[in-house]
């Protein structure tokens, strides 16, 4: 098959970029109406990667190879299974609601600020298609600049030390990720792709060693226990569309490298450690949910629910069954709408408040009933109703979870608890009760574009919930293959 | 037919869909007018469907596939049988009623909202389609062939409970008592989700009918790694979750604050229909529950205790909605004995007939309410039957059935209840029974007391409105509008609130009269499966002679005498000699302190629970998070990198002869290397 659907993915809002930066930040509603129409493009040329997927084929599909650097054997090697597929299609629409979400808020150097998130949104979509080893680090790597930047120029007043801590934290991870690279190109005989990777026998001892490293380097993005105080700070000082991207696109990085590396690279170190996996998983769900509890910062708040739902991918990956691990991969995709939808709620509230504490707020139904409809139902989903998407990843993970094991379904499954405990907690000390201050009275409820953002999210929300088949359907080959490639070994 | 299967739940839906989004445009009749008709269209399709299911028409079927992962097919479809029928008929008419009675309830909705609130220019439509979404949910329930879907209609009842009884949002007390209701249910469903896991890993199917048909083989394993029997271990997570929704001890809590909500919705959710969740799902599971005695017998201890212990808070309480809530734990603790007693007909049988008395109880009690201009407490009431006598003959009505008294609809299911809970053999039976029969006589004397209380008497209203003045702020105005400055001169309610209440009534009398047909007759067929080592319902189907054998036998018995003695307490107590009580209560401090404390149980889950959780992860966050990540870890190793660069630094002292002689050092040394 030949088609140049992924490098289309990815240049399309890169090259789309440029013209957004040359054109500068005077000249605002040209800025906007322009980068809009280069993410809405984005997303359109990903449509027929759904569309033409074959759901019967385990393989990678819309496969582009070229050679790139010779001399060590990098290859530009481009291709989607059912695992990364959706991916691309999540991240391309959510750049929409992002170019959407900074519209008039950004007041400086907007031009520079949409042109960042297209750039980064052409990065990830590279990261999810790469199937050469350097190409993916590139890519990987390359992505945390336009991070870096939104948050540390139109980040809060602490951001510097948000953004630095972000970098840091996350680049430490990545360069043990290159030495495995490195170190699997040599032992491959001299090759980068990944697939090739996935065939070659390694023994137990360098499995280990090569899991360590990529789970340095993931467990840092997921983020998992204990290597995740990194986001709250980063989203508490990152601007509203810099969470977005965080929570919806970034965290499902690591997340997607596991299931691209650690599994099916090395099978063995990943049964034997395993257990480690769960119980680090297992910890993020329920000692997560319990910080989330009491903190009163709502962007906080959201970061920590992030982080236990996150954990359940992270669970599902390991339990080793089908229903976990497409769960798992459910929950990715689901928390991308949910996490997106909660922070432009707490966006959109303080765009007029300019306060994010809890307990600035009370009342917000009155002055805000459209609002607050919208956000009682993010938080309804993100408690994990069903009907709503985000039922359907942790229901799955949860059987899945039962069926390898009684006590791993019984801490898993009280996030219904805790998730609705936190959750809801916080909806009642802003949206209900009295009018909480003279500010909460003045506010004035969401604007159409505000409405249409949030509106478009719900819609996903809810569809994915009542019918999850679409979405389940496109994977289920490409996990029984991996499902099938962790179980046997590779000593 | 299929389509008429589909519509039952769709009309509510499309009702709460127009109500809801298109508020403005429809206006206040618009709304009012789209639910009803929707709930309408439900009820008549559902007779329609119980005539076919009468002639012998079940169904079973998928509408369409939800998701597939992992060989667990998950599809929403329907189950329709004589349960599903009987259940469509009670909600859908229910419903209706509820649904005509709150155009005159939510009248003047406006005056419960703070002056400018934008929540409250529609809140009326709103109304309209929260309930009308809750009937759609609760048929989805119902209606389900599959624990996913039962899962589905499960939790989105709980939502529709938390939305309405945190209706006027305003309210700290309302959105305190929702949020409770919700989390406390989420406890139950933790467990019932459990239950549908153990189920889909070992079944590896969620649909009734195939797991149902696996039954024995599940009853063969036990739990892999637990090493519990697996169907015990099965019906005990499923019936925790029952325990959440059926609001059973010690998960009752949520009910009584639930009544925070307006009065139409403690009829229709949390008396007649969503608690009765739990004793149809297990109703629905009985051919699991009949291979576990084990958890049979949990069951009918659970029941018993809520039977008993609620009952007896019943007695103290003032507020007349949560005397009715206190009522309705302790008859849905009677419907868990059932269960347990593998009576589940007769459950089913008495979550009918309660349906329609409690609804009337609680509509009265509504009633009232308008009528005392949102006054609650009884000790301020007294005296009102002739001001308001339909609401007082029909809540009196609503009394004798729920005292259980021939020939009202209450005897004949309570009365087989106590019989079931006699005849059965599961461990605690006997317990069962004793707190079955003194939850009789306390019955009667607080259903009596309810109504002598309220309605007989001295006219309290009167003293009581010049000495306390306005005390509900919020209801201030209401009090301009309708221009009583004066002491309240109640009145009786409008007819559309009246109506519902007298079309409930008849069925609060008459609905007992079924018994024959419904318990004994097989009516259930294959819906409900009993054991054959459980006698109980074979013995009673014997011993049964027609309603009039069993009036002219029930008389005879221990359970008629218990309940008249009830109500003659009640009578001397609030008629004969009303200066008693305070009496009593003086010389029974401690034991009335209890009731009133209701056992200790909220102070002990706000202090443990969620005070608990509270501390918990403020000491995670604080030590786990912020001094031992943060601090040590990542701080410190910024701080050891930083010292350790100090170190080096150290060597980069930027003296040209330090660097020489460093260079002369090195060089020698890789001479020393190169020659070995």
């Amino acid at each position: 098959m030949n088609s140049q659907l992924l490098s289309l993915a990815i240049w399309v809002p890169i090259l789309g970029a440029l013209p957004v930066f040359w054109i500068g930040s005077e000249r605002r509603a040209l800025v906007r109406w322009l980068s809009l129409l280069v993410a809405v493009a984005g997303f359109l040329v990903t449509i027929p990667l759904y569309t033409g997927f074959d759901v019967s084929q385990a393989g990678m599909q819309f496969v582009e190879k070229t050679p790139w650097i010779t001399r060590f054997n990098v290859q530009y090697f481009l291709g989607v299974d059912g695992i990364s597929m959706p991916f691309i299609l999540l991240n391309s629409l959510i750049t929409i609601f992002v170019v959407l979400a900074g519209w008039e808020v950004i007041e400086e150097k907007q031009a520079q600020y949409m042109g960042a998130f297209l750039v980064m949104s052409g990065l990830m979509n590279g990261i999810f298609s790469a199937l050469d080893g350097i190409l993916f680090y590139v890519f990987f790597e390359a992505s945390l600049i336009p991070m870096y930047i939104i948050i540390g120029v139109w980040g809060g007043p602490n951001r510097v030390y948000a953004a630095i801590k972000f970098f840091l934290y996350t680049l430490l991870g990545s360069l043990l990720m290159l030495v495995a690279l490195i170190w699997l190109f040599l032992e491959a005989g001299g090759s980068f792709s990944i697939l090739d990777w996935h065939k070659m026998h390694i023994g137990m001892a360098p499995q280990i060693l090569i899991f360590i490293a990529f789970l340095v380097s993931f467990a840092v993005k997921v983020p998992m226990w204990p290597v995740h105080t990194w986001l709250p700070d980063a989203h508490v000082e990152a601007p509203t569309g810099g969470s977005v991207v965080l929570a919806a696109i970034a965290l499902k990085l690591g997340a997607y490298g596991f299931v691209r590396f650690s599994l099916p690279i090395v099978p063995d170190a990943s049964h034997h450690l395993a257990p480690m996996m769960i119980a680090l998983s297992l910890i993020a769900v329920v000692y997560i949910g319990f910080v989330a509890l009491v903190q009163t910062d709502m962007k906080k708040l959201i970061a920590y629910s992030s982080i236990s739902h996150m954990g359940f991918v992270t669970l599902g990956f390991f339990i080793f069954n089908a229903i976990g691990v497409e769960g798992a991969l459910v929950q990715m995709i689901s928390h991308g709408f949910i996490s997106a939808a909660m922070f432009l709620c707490v966006g959109v509230m303080y765009d007029r408040m300019h306060s994010r504490q809890i307990a600035d707020y009370g009342g917000v139904v009155h002055t805000m009933p459209k609002f607050a409809a919208l956000f009682v139902f993010f938080a309804m989903s993100n408690s994990g109703l069903p009907a709503t998407s985000g039922f359907v990843g942790e229901f799955m993970v949860i059987l899945g979870a039962i069926k390898a094991n009684f006590w791993m379904g019984f801490a898993a499954a009280t996030t219904l608890i805790l998730g609705a405990a936190y959750t809801l907690w916080m909806i009642k000390r802003v949206v209900f009760g009295p009018v909480g201050n003279s500010h909460v009275a003045e506010l004035t409820d969401i604007n159409g574009r505000e409405f249409l953002v949030l509106g478009l999210l719900a819609v996903c929300v809810l569809a994915m919930g009542l019918y999850p088949f679409p979405f389940t359907e496109v994977m289920h080959a490409s996990v029984d293959n991996l499902l099938k490639h962790v179980a046997a070994s590779k000593l | 037919m299929k389509t008429l299967y589909l519509m039952v739940p769709l009309a509510p839906l499309v009702g709460a869909i127009l109500a809801g989004f298109f508020s403005s445009l429809l206006g206040r009749a618009g709304a009012h007018t789209v639910t009803s008709i929707g709930v309408a269209i439900s009820f008549v399709l559902s007779v329609i469907i119980f005539q076919d299911v009468q002639a012998g028409h079940t169904f079973n079927g998928t509408v369409y596939q939800w998701m597939e992962s992992g060989g667990l097919k998950l599809e929403v479809g329907f189950l329709i049988d004589q349960l599903t029928v009987l259940m469509m008929l009670v909600v859908t008419f229910v419903s209706l009623m509820v649904h005509i009675y709150t155009i005159g309830y939510m009248a003047h909705d406006e005056e419960n909202w703070p002056e400018g609130s934008k929540a409250g220019t529609n809140s009326y439509q709103r109304f309209f389609s929260y309930i009308s979404l809750f009937t759609f949910s609760m048929l989805m329930l119902v209606m389900s062939n599959n624990f996913v879907q039962l899962f589905f209609g499960w939790e989105a009842v709980g939502l529709v409970s938390y939305l309405l009884i945190g209706f006027w949002s305003v309210r700290p007390t309302a959105i305190y008592a929702n949020l409770k209701a919700f989390l406390v249910n989420r406890v139950g469903d933790f467990g019932f989700l459990l239950g549908i896991g153990l189920i889909a890993a070992y079944a590896g199917t969620l649909d009734y009918a195939q797991v149902f048909a696996k039954r024995n083989e599940l009853a063969a394993l036990t739990e892999a790694v637990t090493g519990w029997p697996l169907i015990t271990a099965i019906c005990i997570c499923l019936f925790i979750g029952a325990m959440g929704k059926s609001a059973q001890f010690p998960l009752h809590v949520w009910l009584p604050d639930s009544m925070e909500g307006p009065t139409p919705i403690s009829a229709l959710i949390h008396a007649a229909t969503m608690v009765t969740a739990g004793i149809f799902m297990v109703s629905r599971m009985s051919p699991l529950f009949e291979l576990s005695d084990t958890a049979l017998s949990f069951v009918i201890v659970i029941g018993a205790i809520t039977t008993l212990f609620m009952a007896l808070i019943a007695i103290v309480q003032t507020d007349v909605k949560r005397v009715v809530a206190y009522s309705t734990l302790s008859q849905l603790g009677y419907m868990t004995m059932a269960l347990g007693a593998s009576a589940y007909s007769v459950a089913i049988f008495h979550l009918m007939t309660h349906a329609f008395f409690k609804a009337v109880l609680f509509l009265g009690a509504g009633s009232v309410i308008i009528a005392m201009h949102h006054e609650q407490d009884m000790r301020k009431m007294g005296g009102l039957r002739k001001y308001m006598p339909i609401t007082y003959a029909t809540m009196l009505i609503g009394a004798i059935a729920n005292a259980g008294l021939p020939p009202f609809a209450g005897f004949f299911s309570k009365d087989s209840i106590i019989e079931a809970v006699h005849l059965a053999n599961v461990p605690g039976a006997g317990f069962a029974y004793f707190c079955a029969l003194a939850a009789v006589f306390v019955g009667g004397l607080y259903s009596f007391r309810l109504i002598f209380f309220t309605f007989h008497g001295e006219e309290r209203f009167r003293k009581a409105h010049d000495d306390h003045g306005h005390g509900h702020d919020a209801h201030h105005d209401a009090h301009d509008d309708h221009g009583h400055h004066g002491p309240v001169e109640p009145h009786e309610s409008p007819k559309v609130v009246t109506l519902p209440l007298i079309l409930l009534a008849i069925p609060a009398i008459a609905s007992g009269w079924l018994i024959g047909t419904i318990l004994y007759g097989n009516w259930f067929g294959g819906a409900i499966t009993i054991s054959e080592v459980h006698k109980g319902m074979a013995t009673m189907a014997h011993e049964f002679h027609g309603i009039f054998g069993m009036m002219t036998h029930g008389v005879t018995t221990l359970p008629f005498w218990l309940a008249i003695g009830g109500a003659a307490t009640a009578w001397y107590l609030y008629i004969a000699r009303p200066d008693l009580p305070a009496v009593i209560k003086q010389k029974l401090a401690f034991p009335a302190m209890i009731l009133e404390e209701k056992y200790g149980f909220d102070r002990f889950n706000d202090w443990f629970f969620a005070g608990g959780s509270r501390l918990l992860g403020r000491g995670l966050w604080k030590a786990g998070d912020q001094v031992l990540i943060d601090g040590v870890m990542v701080n410190g190793s910024a701080g050891a990198v930083g010292w350790f660069s100090s170190l080096v630094g150290l060597i980069q002292s930027g003296r040209i002869y330090r660097y020489a002689l460093g260079m002369i050092f090195g060089v020698v040394a890789l001479l020393s290397l190169w020659r070995a």
